[in-house]
């Protein structure tokens, strides 16, 4: 019975772990974008140009 | 039987602790260095020396959903009026294919407005003092 109870919560814990992989992958990357648009706002309005022209 | 129960509780416990940031980390950039969208980026580049303009007298602004457009025709010479209308318009479509081009080279299409969004508010927020953008209410308000 407890060798039961323990393969049990092995495989809850395993489900818990999978779902939580699954929802990462669907889950939006915020501060990844924020820091993709960043550079890429930068190169095309030339933001670094102009900084080093400042300096 | 206890210990087997622990040990079994301790090593997922270690599983799901040592994995779940590494799931993370894969996460940790957005791929922006495909082909096309390096020459999306040029496209916007060259057309943006024309575009600063614009900006800068008010006749374009920033619009919230990461796109650009005319606020006041009036700001323009009349010269110069058909050139401000094919700059917005070849702006806005480059803008559309770079939102669409970064959610598929990430394998998510279906993060294209998201991406949008996330422009739209860099964008405004990177923006120049002086250039015009909109607000939630659809006004315009000078950076």
């Amino acid at each position: 019975m407890k060798k039961h109870a323990s393969y049990v919560s092995f495989l809850v814990i395993l489900t818990m772990f999978l779902s939580a992989c699954v929802t990462i992958n669907i889950y939006f990357p915020a501060a990844a974008a924020e820091k993709a648009a960043d550079k890429i706002i930068e190169e095309v309005w030339q933001l670094e140009d102009e900084k080093n022209e400042g300096e | 039987m206890t210990n087997r129960l622990k040990h079994y509780v301790l090593l997922s416990l270690f599983i799901v602790f040592a994995l779940v940031p590494l799931t993370g980390l894969a996460q940790a950039n957005l791929e922006i260095n495909t082909p096309a969208i390096t020459s999306i980026k040029q496209s916007m580049q060259t057309r943006h020396s024309q575009l600063v303009e614009f900006y800068n007298s008010g006749a374009v602004g920033l619009t919230k959903d990461g796109m650009i457009a005319i606020r006041d025709a009036n700001a323009v010479p009349l010269a110069k009026r058909q050139l401000v209308n094919t700059l917005v318009s070849a702006e806005n479509q480059d803008r559309n294919a770079l939102y669409r081009e970064i959610a598929r080279a990430n394998n998510h299409p279906e993060w294209e407005p998201k991406i949008r969004s996330t422009f739209g508010q860099r964008w405004i927020n990177m923006a120049r003092p002086g250039w015009w953008y909109q607000k939630n209410g659809n006004a315009w308000a000078q950076k």
